[in-house]
C-alpha cells in the first residue's frame, strides 16, 4: 500500500486525532433502510450490482434507526409521514446526519399541495441535497462522497 | 383520546399522536381489549413492507389473528394536484404514482386524453408504446422478484435483478433522457421517435433476458427453503378473488385468466399473440410462477412488436392537440401559432367524461377523467390495482406466522405509490 514504507518497522503511526476519528466514520457510514418513494428505488439501484455502494463502505443498510449513522430521506415526505420522519431521526445515536435525496425531499418537487411538506429540512437537519427526480445512483454517490467530505472537515471542539 | 406531542427544538410544527386502545377498539377482537391477545405495529418504517405501509397485527402467539392496513403515509394529492394543470403539464404527475410502471401510468393518462378530445395515435408510436410497456412490465416485476426473494431472504436475486433492469433503465434512457420518470409517451403520440440504436439495443435485450430468466428460476423455483416459505401460503380462492374486485397476477394465479390486454385490447394488443399464464393454487408460489411466465410473454409481445414496427410518424398530425414539428415553425405561420398555443395555454377538452383502463404489472390501472370545456381536467381518478389488491391482504395473512406475511406482502406487489396516490 505504500504505508508501510513510509512506517519503517516502528509498527505505529501518528495521526490527529480529528482525522482518525473522521477516517473512521467516512469509510464505514450505515445508512438506514429508510425507503420512501420512487427515490427508494434508485437508492435501491445504488445499492445493487451496478453501482455497488459497497466501495464506500456501505453496503450494510440498517432498517433499525438505533443501529445507523446516515439517513437517506428518499423520496416525498407528507404530513402523515413527517412525524414518523422526526421520530425515527430522534432514535438514531450521535454522530448522525441526513442526504435529502430528490426534489421531493429537497422542496417539494413538483408536489406543491396541501399533502407534503416542502423539503424534509422543515422536520430534520439536513446535510446534503441530492438534485433530480429522481437522481440517478452516480448523484446520490457524489452526495454521499460530498458528505465524506463535510465529515472530514469536523473538528474536535464540535463534537462535545 | 389523541394526545398531540409537540417536539421540543421548535425545528418542526408536526405533532406525534399517540394512539390509545379506544380508539382502534372496532378494529381488533376482544381478546386484544382483555389482553389475551398482542397487538402489534408493524410499520411504517419497516424493511418488508416495500414502502411507508403500517399494518397493525393482533398477534395470538406468533399466529396473526388479524392485520389491520394503515394506508396515507404517501399520500401526494396527486389527484388534486392534476386539476391544476393544464392536460400536458399534469402527465408529469402520473409517472410518480406508480413509480415501477411509470410508461404504463403515462400510457393510461394518454388514452384517457386521447379519448376524451377523440384524438389518433399513428401505427407506429402505438407499437413503440406497447414495446415500452412491456420493458417496463418487466422491469417492474424484477423489482418485487428482486424485492420479494429479498425479503424471504436470497439475497443475489436481489443483485441480479437489478443487473438486468439496469439494462431496461439504459434503453428507457435512451428513448426519453430520464431512467425513471420518462414522460415519454404524450397525448397524439409518442415525445419523439426513438433514437438510432433503439432497435439493436432492444434486441440485445431480448436476446440475452430468457437465459437470465432461467438464471432466476434456478435460483429459486426448486429451492426448498424458497417453497417452503410459499407453497400454501396466503391462498386466494377463485371466488374471494372475483368478490374482492382484485385484479392482475394476483387473480391469475388463482386460476383466472382476466388480463386487459386480452379481454378489451388498447394500443394494438390484439395484434399480437401472447398467453396469459395461469396457476390454479392461488399461493404465493403460484403468483411467483405467473409473474416470470409473464416475463416470458412480454417478451414475446416485444419480439412481435419489433419485428412489425411500422415506419412512419409517431404523433398525431391534429395540430390543435398535437404540437407541430420543429422544423414547421421556422417556416408555416400556422405552426407558429399552434406551437405557441399549445406550449402557453393548452387545449381545450369537452365537457365530458371517460374511463380507461390498462393492463399494469399489478392489474387494473384505470383512470377517470373529466373535462369542463377548459384546458385543465376537472377531475382525474385513478382505480389503481396496489389499492385493491390490498384490501385482499388481512383476508390472506389470518392464520399465518409473521414470518409468512412478509412473503404475502411481496406477493402481492404494492406499490405505495400506487395505493396512496
Amino acid at each position: 500500500m505504500g504505508l508501510e514504507q513510509k512506517l519503517g518497522d516502528m509498527g505505529f503511526v501518528t495521526v490527529r486525532l480529528e482525522e482518525a476519528v473522521n477516517w473512521a466514520r467516512t469509510n464505514a457510514m450505515w445508512p438506514m433502510l429508510f425507503g420512501l418513494a420512487c427515490c427508494a428505488i434508485e437508492m435501491m439501484a445504488a445499492q445493487a450490482s451496478n453501482y455497488d455502494l459497497s466501495r464506500f463502505g456501505m453496503e450494510l443498510m440498517r432498517a433499525s434507526p438505533r443501529q445507523s449513522d446516515l439517513m437517506i430521506v428518499a423520496g416525498r415526505v407528507t404530513r402523515k409521514m413527517a412525524p414518523v420522519l422526526r421520530r425515527l431521526y430522534d432514535q438514531m445515536p450521535e454522530p448522525k446526519w441526513v442526504i435529502s435525496m430528490g426534489d421531493c425531499a429537497s422542496t417539494g418537487g413538483v408536489f406543491n399541495n396541501y399533502a407534503v411538506v416542502q423539503g424534509v429540512d422543515e422536520v430534520v437537519p439536513v446535510d446534503v441535497y441530492v438534485a433530480g427526480c429522481p437522481p440517478r445512483p452516480e448523484a446520490l454517490i457524489h452526495g454521499i462522497i460530498t458528505l465524506h467530505e463535510k465529515v472530514k472537515g469536523e473538528k474536535l471542539v464540535k463534537w462535545a | 383520546m389523541r394526545t398531540p406531542v409537540i417536539l421540543e427544538d421548535g425545528m418542526s410544527n408536526v405533532t406525534l399522536s399517540a394512539v390509545s386502545l379506544d380508539e382502534i377498539k372496532h378494529l381488533v377482537s376482544d381478546r386484544a381489549i382483555e389482553g389475551e391477545t398482542v397487538l402489534l405495529n408493524m410499520g411504517p418504517q419497516h424493511p418488508s413492507t416495500h414502502g411507508v405501509l403500517r399494518l397493525l397485527l393482533e398477534l395470538d402467539g406468533e399466529t396473526i389473528v388479524n392485520c389491520v392496513p394503515d394506508i396515507g403515509f404517501l399520500h401526494t394529492g396527486v389527484e388534486k394536484n392534476m386539476e391544476a394543470k393544464r392536460y400536458l403539464q399534469a402527465e408529469v404527475m402520473t409517472d410518480r404514482l406508480d413509480y415501477l410502471n411509470t410508461m404504463g401510468n403515462n400510457l393510461v393518462y394518454c388514452l384517457a386524453v386521447e379519448k376524451l378530445v377523440d384524438l389518433d395515435v399513428p401505427p407506429r408510436a402505438q407499437a413503440i408504446r406497447v414495446i415500452m410497456t412491456e420493458l417496463q412490465r418487466i422491469a417492474s416485476h424484477l423489482v418485487w422478484l428482486a424485492t420479494h426473494a429479498l425479503d424471504l431472504g436470497a439475497m443475489s436475486v436481489f443483485l441480479y435483478c437489478f443487473r438486468e433492469r439496469e439494462n431496461i433503465l439504459d434503453i428507457m434512457e435512451m428513448v426519453s433522457g430520464q431512467r425513471m420518470m420518462t414522460t415519454y409517451f404524450r397525448p397524439g403520440g409518442l415525445w419523439r421517435d426513438v433514437p438510432v440504436g433503439f432497435e439493436e439495443a432492444v434486441r440485445q435485450f431480448l436476446r440475452l433476458f430468457p437465459a437470465r430468466i432461467e438464471q432466476y428460476e434456478d435460483l429459486l423455483t426448486n429451492n426448498p427453503i424458497f417453497i417452503d416459505r410459499t407453497k400454501g401460503i396466503g391462498v386466494l380462492s377463485k371466488e374471494d378473488a372475483l368478490a374482492w374486485g382484485l385484479t392482475g397476477p394476483i387473480i391469475r394465479g388463482s386460476g383466472i385468466p382476466y388480463d386487459l390486454r386480452k379481454v378489451q385490447p388498447y394500443s394494438g394488443y390484439e395484434q399480437y399473440d401472447f398467453d396469459v399464464p395461469t396457476r390454479e393454487e392461488g399461493d404465493v408460489y403460484a403468483r411467483y410462477l405467473v409473474r416470470m411466465e409473464e416475463m416470458r410473454q412480454s417478451l414475446r409481445i416485444i419480439r412481435q412488436a419489433l419485428d412489425g414496427l411500422p415506419y412512419g410518424p409517431v404523433r398525431s398530425n391534429n395540430r390543435k392537440f398535437v404540437p407541430p414539428p420543429r422544423s414547421e415553425i421556422g417556416t408555416s405561420m400556422e405552426a407558429l401559432i399552434h406551437h405557441f398555443k399549445i406550449w402557453t395555454d393548452g387545449f381545450p377538452a369537452p365537457k365530458n367524461s371517460v374511463f380507461i383502463s390498462v393492463e399494469s404489472p399489478r392489474g387494473e390501472l384505470g383512470v377517470y377523467l373529466e373535462g369542463d370545456g377548459g384546458n385543465k381536467p376537472y377531475r382525474v381518478h385513478f382505480r389503481t390495482p396496489s389499492f385493491v389488491n390490498l384490501q385482499a391482504l388481512p383476508m390472506l395473512s389470518k392464520g399465518h406466522l409473521v414470518a409468512d406475511l412478509v412473503g404475502i406482502i411481496g406477493s402481492i406487489d404494492i406499490v405505495l405509490g400506487d395505493v396512496d396516490r
